[in-house]
């Protein structure tokens, strides 16, 4: 956990949202639906929620750059968009995809910042000496922005956000793309930038950051589910959180008869154990005939408190189970990746990769973006060649067999990627007829996967219209169709709302049990906490492999006290560079 | 294996045809051609103003001014008074020719001398003045024969076009629209095919299903192939029936040449995909290849009048080889012997640019 801000004191109303509520089109729901908040100043306040819950309409309301349908923002007491002249003046905002200028280098980007918003003389020079070393990329000044990393380019967009010093600092997801470390910095950066002039909104999906805010506003579909402090929500929680302790191999199938039951609200993987929020005055004695394993009572966290807002977990139950027919394990591994290379120029995007795969097992790639976990993947589905090495995907050698390789593995890319013009039936169709099912099979499958996932009703509709949990149902039947023996997911749940997400897990799940083998790339530390077993990747190279507990207790102090994925993430690879200078010296 | 290309075929018209932009870059550009070239764009003279300065008070002089005035190009005759206006009339582009008769025309026609009409033309506008020229001239040596009659009659030069005997325009551009529409569709269509895919991110998932390069090639050139034919269908049809352009030649010739056109075209469109990331930057590059290929084509201007490298460096161009092939099967039953040795050098072309884009396609893969 990071520190936590301390300035909760002295807080000075700056920005009222009154009902507000925004359209974009007459029909379709209202991407903000009467939503009502404050923040102020000395403050981090988090707007929270997953993609499309109109985090990002909220703060483009906030810049006065777009007009509420209905209710007003007031900043100051002022309308945002009737004086957003003057509020141009003292906002520093920094976008989503950062507002930088990639081909420009980094001081050119801070010049064309600073010149745009009238900075000049001894004072812009004063500012960017401040900036760059408050920023730490002093050294980077003439490199060119698009070369920079996540969370360089991250920095450097708050940089161009505080060249003057704004009261209103507006920040769009800053931490998408960038590795826990660089979170981290980004993180303790702006806590130690808030001050009694200042306010800040730091929009978010990710949970644990939310927890750290001063107060939060959550976003679900448009609407407001809490305001206020997280810790007051996540306290409303107290005493309803278990975590049971289980042997690792019974994990799994605990997980599914826990969620279906009835005083259970909430279940989810935890490394080894599995962690459970329970209904209110739920019977624990019942609860622990369900588990075979201890029950330990431990902290709530704000995603405990935000699941049992939108009605607790799903039931556990996936349908997949009829609809799969289960592969025999013949004990072989059935992916393979043999001193996996990758080399670009004199560059290792990966170097020598090396592991294998049981069929039920899911495996994690982990790492921060570029750090050769998506050149890996993308060796192992055939989609690059490696440089040196062989990869073996359900006994096919990808150099010399890969596309019957490619017929044996499903694949999900990131974001769901599919025809969003043609219906979810053509959709299906099309996969069926590319995985070489025949006609007849084909309608047998299809019709299992709707049936399966609910999609039934949904047959002609045009795959782009659907909503964000049902697209991703349908990847996953597309990918499922030809009932694959190793399943390729590419961060498959960032950024989805905790419901869908435990959702897609629970169709894993049933996957594993039907020995399928599954794939996850992911930088994403919840995820991680899936997985069976993790390979950790950094700078092309794997530096830690083991199941996710294991990781964990290999970075635990003396004291033995609990770390998170992501301590134990940034440990490894602070170990890893460690040993590095050491070999150089 | 076709089970697998058969899927991705109808997927690819699907897709296009289900999207509203995909759907307009189908229907709107040759609509729009149709109309452009058709009505728009004519090389004949029409609808322009003369002027004409009669300074003969005789009959002949009448006469040629009433041979003007009858003269269907000439929208408005201009009736000058003085010399002095004629500069003003070319200057100003009121008009694209001043007919200047002196005073002593019928005067000198009448004693047997010669006489002669001066002809002012507009320079500027090169083409249609040379038109005008021999319009012009043609009515001034009509009235001379009537007028020498009974003299020595001069030999009158007779022309005839043939295989466009009224030289209609309209007769030289729809078998040429019939090439470079199917032109402009098929390189759109199969430009957009691959960075369509790669924009929204759903390439990566056609290259890890078993599909082989070669057969996502075929997948992608089909629409491409489906579409040129439709559209060279529809404007062929146009011609006929619409346009009343005789087809003399042989259907099958021209469609068999077409489907090696058709091919070398889809090479040249996937190799443009298969460098673009985003569909914009497709369409960008098939309008930097569609447009000098129909300029540098012989439609707009003969490939003859060009400088020797140039025309060497046509024979590259697809359209260029297909052009003398769809207006020589429509107007003049172009051999079947003529229209191989015009498809030869299409077979040559796809076999260069299919294979490169495939092998452009596997290489961008891995």
């Amino acid at each position: 956990m990071l520190d936590k801000p301390t300035h909760q004191s002295g807080g000075q109303l700056f920005v009222q949202i009154r009902e507000v509520t925004k359209h974009f089109s007459a029909k379709g729901p209202p991407a903000l639906e009467t939503v009502s908040g404050t923040i102020e100043t000395g403050k981090i306040t988090g707007l929270v929620g997953p993609d499309g819950a109109g985090k990002t309409t909220l703060i483009r309301l906030l810049t006065g750059l777009s007009r509420p349908s209905k209710g007003a923002v007031l900043i100051e007491g002022e309308d945002a968009y009737a004086s957003q002249h003057y509020l141009h003046q003292m906002l520093g905002y920094m976008p989503q995809r950062f507002g930088l200028y990639e081909d420009l280098s980094v001081m050119e980007n801070l010049v064309l910042f600073a010149d745009l918003k009238g900075l000049s003389g001894p004072e812009r020079d004063e500012t960017f000496s401040h900036l760059l070393k408050f920023t730490d990329l002093a050294r980077f000044t003439e490199r060119l922005a698009g070369a920079l990393s996540g969370g360089m380019k991250q920095k450097l967009g708050l940089a161009c956000a505080l060249l003057t010093r704004p009261r209103l600092l507006l920040l769009d997801e800053p931490s998408v793309g960038v590795d826990p470390i660089s979170r981290r910095e980004l993180w303790s950066m702006v806590s130690e930038l808030v001050d009694k002039s200042m306010a800040v909104v730091w929009a978010t999906a990710y949970l644990d950051e939310a927890e750290k805010c001063d107060e939060v506003l959550l976003l679900s579909d448009g609407k407001l589910l809490y305001s206020g402090s997280p810790a007051n929500l996540t306290d409303t929680m107290t005493g309803r959180v278990y975590l049971a302790r289980l042997p690792q191999a019974k994990r799994r199938e605990t997980i599914a008869p826990l969620l279906a039951d009835a005083s259970v609200a909430d279940a989810i993987l935890h490394g080894d154990a599995i962690r459970l929020l329970t209904q209110k005055s739920a019977d624990l004695a019942h609860i622990q005939g369900l588990v075979d394993g201890e029950l330990v009572p431990a902290a709530p966290r704000f995603e405990d408190a935000f699941v049992d807002r939108l009605g607790g977990g799903p039931d556990g139950r996936s349908p997949l189970v009829d609809a799969m027919k289960a592969h025999t394990d013949t004990g072989e591994a059935v992916v393979e990746a043999r001193g996996l290379t990758k080399r670009y120029g004199s560059f290792a995007a990966a170097s020598n990769i090396t592991f294998s795969q049981k069929r039920g097992e899911i495996l994690g790639l982990l790492g921060p973006n570029g750090a050769g976990k998506s050149t890996t993947f993308k060796m192992l589905c055939g989609l690059t060649a490696p440089s040196e090495g062989e990869g073996r995907v359900a006994g096919y050698d990808l150099r010399t067999a890969a596309a019957d390789a490619r017929g044996r593995l499903g694949y999900m890319a990131q974001k769901f990627s599919l025809y969003g013009d043609i219906s979810v039936a053509q959709n299906l169709s099309f996969f069926a007829g590319v995985y070489g099912l025949g006609h007849r099979r084909a309608k047998e499958r299809i019709d299992a996967m709707l049936e399966a996932f609910d999609l039934t009703a949904y047959r002609g509709t045009t795959a782009g219209q659907l909503p964000l949990g049902f697209k991703q149902r349908l990847a996953l039947a597309a990918a499922l169709l030809h009932e694959p023996e190793v399943l390729f997911l590419d961060e498959p749940t960032s950024g989805v709302d905790p419901i869908t997400r435990r959702e897609f897990w629970s169709h894993i799940n049933a996957l594993t049990a039907k020995n399928v083998a599954v794939l996850v790339t992911t930088h994403f530390m919840e995820e991680a906490e899936y997985c069976d077993r993790i390979n950790l990747i950094y700078r092309g190279k794997t530096i830690a492999e083991g199941t996710p507990d294991a990781l964990k207790a290999s970075c635990a102090g003396a004291d033995k006290s609990a770390v998170t994925m992501e301590d134990a993430f940034i440990a490894l690879v602070a170990r890893s560079e460690q040993a590095e200078k050491e070999t150089a010296a | 294996m076709w089970r697998r290309i058969v899927s991705l075929i109808i997927k690819e018209m699907l897709a296009i045809w289900r999207d509203p932009k995909g759907r307009a870059v189908i229907l709107v550009p040759p609509l729009l051609q149709l109309v452009i070239f058709a009505f728009a764009m004519t090389m004949e003279v029409r609808n322009l103003d003369i002027a004409v300065l009669n300074l003969d008070t005789g009959n002949r002089g009448r006469e040629v001014e009433a041979g003007i005035l009858g003269a269907s190009p000439f929208d408005d005759v201009i009736r000058l008074q003085s010399v002095n206006q004629i500069r003003e009339m070319i200057d100003g582009q009121r008009v694209i020719a001043v007919v200047h008769i002196g005073q002593d025309f019928t005067r000198r026609i009448e004693a047997g001398e010669s006489a002669d009409v001066q002809i002012i033309l507009d320079g500027r506008k090169s083409n249609a003045s040379q038109i005008v020229n021999s319009y012009l001239s043609s009515i001034i040596s009509r009235v001379s024969a009537a007028a020498y009659a009974g003299h020595e009659t001069p030999d009158v030069l007779r022309v005839r076009h043939w295989f466009n005997p009224n030289l209609e325009y309209t007769w030289f551009t729809l078998p040429g629209l019939v090439a470079t529409i199917t032109l402009l569709t098929t390189i759109i269509v199969t430009a957009l095919s691959v960075a369509r895919e790669r924009e929204l991110g759903t390439f990566d998932q056609l290259l890890v299903s078993p599909l082989r390069p070669l057969e996502i090639v075929v997948g992608k050139s089909a629409p491409g192939l489906i579409f040129g034919y439709l559209h060279g269908t529809f404007f062929i049809l146009v011609a006929i029936f619409g346009f009343k352009i005789p087809f003399a030649g042989s259907l099958f010739a021209l469609y068999g040449s077409m489907f090696f056109y058709l091919l070398a075209v889809i090479g040249i469109g996937l190799f443009i995909s298969a460098i673009s990331a985003t569909q914009q930057q497709a369409i960008l590059g098939a309008f930097v290849f569609a447009s000098p290929a129909v300029l540098l084509s012989g439609f707009m201007s003969p490939v003859e009048n060009m400088p020797d490298w140039m025309q060497l460096a046509t024979q590259i161009n697809p359209l260029r080889h297909f052009l003398v092939v769809a207006q020589g099967v429509f107007l003049k039953d172009l051999p079947l012997f003529e229209v191989a040795r015009n498809t030869f050098p299409l077979v040559l072309i796809a076999t260069i640019t299919l294979p490169a884009s495939a092998w452009l396609l596997r290489k961008k893969v891995s």
